[in-house]
């Protein structure tokens, strides 16, 4: 009995690891019902693999069987790998178990498509709904909305889960149609928009009646496999900022392709996942979303690859050195976000103690700024006097020569020769 | 001058009602138990007065939003001795200027409280992530910690909210004592090891029989989770410090 378990859990957790949204934050379920189970708003990492991943959520399959060819899954039909399924119960076990014990802060949940849609998606509410109101389970529900599934089983599924999610999965439809020529953007846009409408519309009660249910209070989040098509940064992040603004999404996830197939079409296996590009691709979304920065800034038609040995913020600076140098004592706070080297936390607390005086740089440096790279772009209460005008190819000399790359050693994709 | 406190936050509290009466100009606070005379500098004895710290506190209540008076509250559970000082100078401070005088994050004791507190919210922070309960025999979910900061008073609510239906005990044992929730209420408790009862790991015996079970699943889905090609041991140790290992159910060897 143990010996199935054990197995069915390592096939089915080896086939949605390369789902890389484990966020367990925006929940707002309050125990309210001594049962068990309480949303922490931040979200809570329990532990980290050893590809320094976090672990949030119990992260599954119901099933690896799928109808389903797309070349960029494991769990493709025609890949020859051992198959699987949870009974709804033995998902429900091992999330209450674990939860108990403090391993998670709640369930991932996704599927293959097995069937079809809708017979899938009623599997997975089952499960939503049995934690929820057998086991009056106040925990984290992460649901993948199964794409093709009937509006009714979406938005009851929505009643119970925190969050749900659909992967746009390839940047582009080009990319998407090589791969997964049974797919396209469309299917995963139509159940998008309508989980939004329906947030919306639920918020909108909200305001009239005092008891309306949640309803996917965590909101949406979709992901993009990078590097398996040929896109640029620029179309990436372009799809990125369409879908934040057009369906409010909370978060868009961009997973580095990890090789799991010979196929001509996508790089070979042994292939190491790019991630130096992942990383910079993250700065860009942080960038867009707490740096009030627009994508056109940073990629356009003249820029449209980030650079790998700097990252976006630096980049945008020594492009735009007309900007700089700003007076921290005196610049508004958007401005002082934008100098490198400082965050949204000692931005904050710039604009705070300045009231108090002129800053200087020793207590810039308390505050938290990084000092060696924030000098090139800001004045100071006690700034040295600078004679030279510096152009920013040099600026970027300089601060590369008294930084180290937390990339360069593992960086593959400089030929190593011996 | 010196002043010196017994440890308490109350004694920390007192000290600052004292100063106030006595105004003696510049003075460090510091702990009775480890302070040194000198030849050259004044020192005076603080007695702990839970009145005189209750003015106090509700001054400070006063003066700082919720916030600070959380960040106050955290950077005195750090127990460093130097933050005790940092902590008294901070209340005089904030006592002699303007509502509002927290924000001033060019003060070199703002900054030091700030520094404190975000520490001591990050041991919190990782208790609430790093605890690994076990379930025993008659259904109680047992665990012991060693925190760097004294935390246990930061996250009794969180644990108490979460795990409203079932009996558990969080125990320090740095600090000899813990929390037992019994599905009503959160209160302290110290429990006698010596006799010979291992109070790290309890004895199989005593465990639920399916607790076995439930840690080889989770450690088989820790392995299954992680993506080979993908590892980074240094950013793995960044999140998850060495020292944090022995609480974590999935990282003891099979």
């Amino acid at each position: 009995m143990s010996d199935r378990i054990r197995e069915k859990l390592n096939i089915l957790a080896d086939a949605a690891k390369y789902d890389v949204s484990c966020s367990s934050s925006g929940g707002t379920r309050k125990n309210d019902n001594k049962g068990i189970g309480d949303s922490h708003t931040s979200g809570i990492c329990h532990t980290y693999t050893e590809d320094g991943r976090c672990v949030s959520l119990l992260k599954i399959l119901l099933t690896n069987h799928c109808i389903y060819d797309c070349l960029f899954c494991v769990s493709r039909k025609s890949n020859d790998i051992k198959r699987a399924a949870f009974t709804v119960d033995e998902v429900v076990d091992l999330t209450m178990n674990f939860y108990r014990r403090n391993y998670i802060e709640g369930l991932f949940l996704s599927s293959g498509i097995f069937k079809n849609a809708d017979f899938t998606m009623e599997r997975l509410l089952l499960v939503c709904k049995k934690l929820r109101l057998e086991q009056r389970y106040n925990g984290y529900i992460h649901l993948k909305t199964i794409p093709g599934a009937s509006d009714e089983l979406i938005k009851e599924a929505g009643l119970y889960a925190d969050r749900m999610s659909i992967n746009l999965e390839m940047p582009t439809e080009a990319g998407l149609k090589l791969l997964a020529p049974e797919k396209s953007h469309a299917d995963v846009i139509k159940p998008l928009g309508f989980v939004q409408q329906n947030i919306v519309q639920f918020a909108e009660d909200k305001k009239l009646i005092k008891h309306v249910p949640k309803f996917v209070p965590a909101g949406q989040s979709t992901q993009m496999v990078i590097g398996a098509t040929p896109e640029s940064d620029k179309d990436i992040m372009y799809t990125a900022n369409a879908f934040y603004k057009n369906f409010s999404l909370k978060r868009v996830y961009y997973s580095g392709y990890v090789p799991i197939s010979n196929d001509s079409r996508m790089p070979i296996l042994g292939t190491q996942p790019p991630l130096l590009r992942e990383n910079r691709l993250y700065q860009t979304d942080w960038l867009m979303r707490f740096y009030g920065f627009k994508v056109q800034e940073i990629l356009n038609d003249a820029n449209p690859n980030l650079d790998v040995d700097i990252d976006p913020k630096l980049s945008w600076a020594i492009r735009n050195m007309q900007h700089f140098p700003v007076d921290i004592n005196k610049a508004d706070y958007k401005m002082i976000l934008r100098i490198p080297g400082i965050g949204v936390m000692s931005a904050k607390k710039i604009v705070q103690a300045r009231k108090f005086g002129r800053l200087r740089i020793d207590q810039l440096k308390k505050i938290g700024v990084a000092y060696n790279r924030a000098k090139h772009f800001i004045t100071c209460a006690d700034s040295p006097y600078q004679i030279k005008d510096y152009q920013g190819t040099q600026i970027k000399a300089f601060i590369m020569a008294d930084s180290q790359s937390k990339y360069l050693k593992t960086d593959n994709n400089q030929l190593i020769l011996f | 001058m010196i002043y010196l406190f017994d440890g308490s936050l109350t004694g920390l509290l007192t000290a600052v009602f004292e100063w106030f009466e006595r105004k003696p100009g510049h003075t460090q606070l510091q702990l009775t138990e480890i302070f040194q005379p000198d030849a050259f500098t004044e020192s005076f004895e603080v007695i702990t007065n839970e009145e005189k710290a209750d003015r106090v506190w509700k001054g400070l209540q006063k003066k700082l939003k919720k916030d600070w008076q959380r960040t106050f509250y955290c950077s005195y559970l750090s127990e460093i001795p130097e933050a005790y000082n940092h902590l008294f100078q901070f209340a005089i401070y904030i006592f002699k200027s303007e509502i509002g005088a927290a924000a001033n994050y060019g003060n070199d004791h703002v900054i030091a409280l700030s520094k404190y507190a975000k520490s001591v919210e990050r041991e919190k922070h990782r208790m609430e992530a790093f605890i690994r309960f076990q379930k025993t025999g008659d259904g109680l979910f047992y665990t012991s910690i060693d925190p760097e900061f004294n935390v246990l008073p930061l996250i009794s609510n969180h644990f108490k909210n979460r795990y409203a239906d079932q009996q558990w005990i969080i125990y320090d044992l740095k600090r000899k004592y813990g929390l037992y929730y019994d599905l009503n209420a959160v209160e302290e408790v110290t429990i006698d090891f010596s006799d010979g009862a291992k109070s790290s790991n309890p004895s199989p015996a005593l465990m639920d029989e399916k607790e076995e079970l439930y840690a080889i699943l989770w450690k088989d889905y820790f392995k299954s989770a992680n993506i080979v090609a993908r590892k980074n041991t240094k950013l793995h140790l960044q999140h998850v410090p060495k020292r944090y290992w022995k609480y974590l159910t999935e990282k003891q060897l099979a």
